[in-house]
């Protein structure tokens, strides 16, 4: 705590955070929309989450509780990382439950237990631009976005049908917001799209490297980009955890041996803890959540 | 069994410290002082200083020492650190012509008003390694004359008084600060300057190169290349006037490059410019012949694709603390992003493989 003197509340002066608030607030207003913002040189190198860390340092009061989860999970060392960030420079509570949580910094994942109301859900987000694989200049993408331009994106999707018999995007599936927007949900798996419209929390999204800020205001319709014959699918492992036996989590597949065999966990940990303090055991687990005691 | 990941808090703190004892090294070693890393490793505090956008050769000094000799590493960590740091005021432009040089050299004119001063250069040394220097010898004084007391003006200035080489404009408008607001394009000259100088000095000694080898060639001479210090200056509104509040080391370099004339413009020089902090001699001539190639649509130039002329790439693509963190983050868990790919190519292989038994 020692740290909290010399920097101020959440590491960023308050005229940046007024800044970066501003942009939030533009994000808002814009759901799906892009705003540019002066994005700091945070403590953490570019590609750690430094949009995610400055959404959440603008967003933190102090009587947040802070959950932090990178690929789902809240013990991955980068999660780890940040959330003590946090926890000295600004002092709030953390958690590990979903629902306790008043603001959620996620890598990767939406959570798998519902969100609400009043909860914050801060994306961190690499290439904020979904169209930056089909047209790498910035001063373009710009204009396709100004001018609702989105063929090419159809395009690339129509190819991938034509070449792979379906559209080949298994993560970082682009979503059209409340009918205008084209947007990047940063890398989650396309199984957690669905979650993205019609989320009861605010969805914030940052990148600190590319500069950018966007939103999903509460209740917004996001929508995965597909064709009326090639209709949008949620995927995921065809199997239940092992763990916990939850048949619709997403989950991570690990590898046990050299022998090719290989077990599936739930990517959140969280959900999986929980199921298994309920008494859900699978067929690798125990009920008590006893296995991932240190 | 299986035992989900768990254990990262503690495999932090321990990774940190030993992080801390390898930094260290063989403790019967003599442990390196700040002071002597500012003093003997000047050049790399330059760099520093230079490409972490902050003039402050101790903490520069400092940062190399906590990041092992990593440059980029140190550089990030002044970058950190300045981000901290509040505006307190801005200074007023400093006078590049009232620098009092240690070294200025120019390779257009033989002689000329100021003369040529070699100063502290590897330039003619023969690159032979120094064995003395293994057995730590006490280094001769060097010969010492005194300071010249001729200004020492500026060579493109007395080009210009013939009208042989382009004017630059001349404006009072503040800059547009790089780390302040985001980067917006097109840019102007002043924020494509700014963000060159403290972009790697690897990629843009590269993209100088690349003009030089004909992508995007703008036939440079060095006009003038000059090292030292100017006066740093600070309007007081209080007071009324301006206070000298410091003097920093400056390299500039401005380059004379042929110009055949536009539609437009009569056949002139043009220019190109570099300012870096410290003495950073091969940074400033590169970013001045990275500047130049980057002005070609105001000149009305060609554009003939090579990358040096493309604003976005280079802009985009300078910065080595974005660079070095966006490639290295893919050394962080992406199992998610993985597992979601493994499936779709299980799929994919399942179909393509029914397929083809279909087939047959």
């Amino acid at each position: 705590m020692t740290d909290q003197t010399a920097y101020n509340f959440a590491y960023l002066d308050e005229q940046t955070k007024r800044m970066i608030r501003r942009a939030i607030l533009k994000g808002v207003a814009i759901p799906g929309y892009q705003v540019p913002f002066a994005s700091r040189e945070m403590p953490m190198p570019y590609g750690w989450g430094t949009g995610g860390v400055q959404v959440t340092a603008a967003c933190l009061v102090p009587e947040d509780r802070l959950k932090v989860i990178d690929q789902g999970a809240d013990d991955t060392t980068n999660a780890v990382s940040i959330r003590r960030f946090f926890q000295r420079t600004a002092g709030v509570a953390v958690t590990e439950a979903t629902a306790e949580a008043s603001v959620i910094q996620t890598r990767h994942r939406i959570p798998e237990t519902p969100l609400t109301e009043g909860q914050i859900l801060v994306y961190q987000v690499p290439i904020p631009e979904p169209l930056r694989f089909l047209e790498p200049r910035e001063t373009e993408t710009r204009k396709m976005h100004e001018l609702e331009d989105y063929g090419l994106m159809h395009v690339k999707l129509y190819e991938d049908i034509s070449r792979h018999g379906q559209i080949a995007t298994a993560y970082d599936y682009p979503v059209k917001v409340e009918g205008r927007y084209v947007m990047d949900p940063s890398p989650i798996p396309k199984f957690d799209n669905p979650k993205l419209g019609g989320n009861a929390a605010i969805q914030l999204f940052g990148a600190g490297r590319e500069q950018r800020i966007y939103a999903l205001p509460p209740y917004t319709q996001a929508i995965s980009l597909d064709f009326d014959d090639y209709p949008f699918a949620a995927s995921k492992a065809d199997h239940a955890c092992d763990l916990c036996a939850a048949p619709d989590s997403y989950l991570d597949e690990v590898i046990t041996d050299d022998q090719g065999s290989r077990m599936f966990v739930c990517s959140d940990t969280d959900f999986c803890a929980s199921r298994r303090a309920a008494g859900h055991s699978g067929p690798m687990g125990t009920p008590s959540a006893g296995a991932d005691e240190e | 069994m299986y035992v989900a990941v768990k254990g990262g808090e503690k495999a932090i703190d321990a990774a940190h410290a030993w992080l801390a004892e390898e930094r260290r090294g063989d403790t019967s070693v003599a442990e390196l002082s700040v002071a002597q890393i500012r003093q003997q490793l000047t050049l790399a505090v330059n760099r520093v200083m230079a490409e972490g956008s902050l003039y402050d050769p101790d903490l520069a000094a400092l940062a190399i020492k906590q990041a092992r000799g990593d440059l980029i590493e140190a550089i990030f960590l002044i970058r950190a650190y300045r981000t901290t740091l509040p505006r307190l005021g801005v200074s007023t432009p400093v006078e590049t012509a009232q620098m009092a040089v240690c070294r200025r050299i120019s390779a257009t004119f033989k002689d000329l008003p100021g003369g040529q001063i070699l100063g502290p250069t590897f330039d003619y040394t023969h690159r032979l390694l120094d064995f003395k220097l293994a057995a730590e010898g006490e280094v001769p004084a060097a010969p010492t004359a005194p300071a010249g007391q001729d200004a020492v003006p500026h060579v493109t200035t007395m080009l210009n008084r013939d009208g042989l080489i382009q004017t630059e404009a001349e404006g009072n408008a503040t800059p547009p600060d790089l780390t302040r607001e985001p980067m917006e394009l097109p840019t102007s000259r002043p924020l494509r300057l700014q963000a060159i100088t403290r972009g790697d000095e690897g990629f843009i000694l590269s993209m100088a190169y690349s003009t030089q080898r004909g992508y995007g060639r703008t036939h440079a001479f060095v006009g003038e290349l000059r090292i030292g210090t100017v006066a740093v200056e600070m309007d007081i509104p209080e007071l009324g006037f301006s206070v000298e509040i410091g003097e920093v080391e400056l390299t500039e370099c401005e380059t004379v490059n042929q110009f055949k004339g536009s539609k437009t413009e009569p056949p002139q020089f043009t220019r190109g410019y570099g300012l870096v902090f410290g003495q950073t001699e091969r940074k400033a001539i590169a970013m001045s012949l990275v500047d130049r190639a980057l002005r070609w649509k105001e000149l009305g130039e060609d554009n003939t694709g090579a990358p040096a002329q493309d604003e976005e790439f280079v802009l985009m693509h300078a910065d080595n603390i974005q660079a070095t963190g966006f490639l290295e983050h893919i050394k962080l868990p992406h199992y998610v992003d993985f597992q979601a790919e493994l499936e779709l190519v299980r799929k994919l292989r399942r179909e393509a493989l029914a397929q083809a038994e279909a087939a047959e």
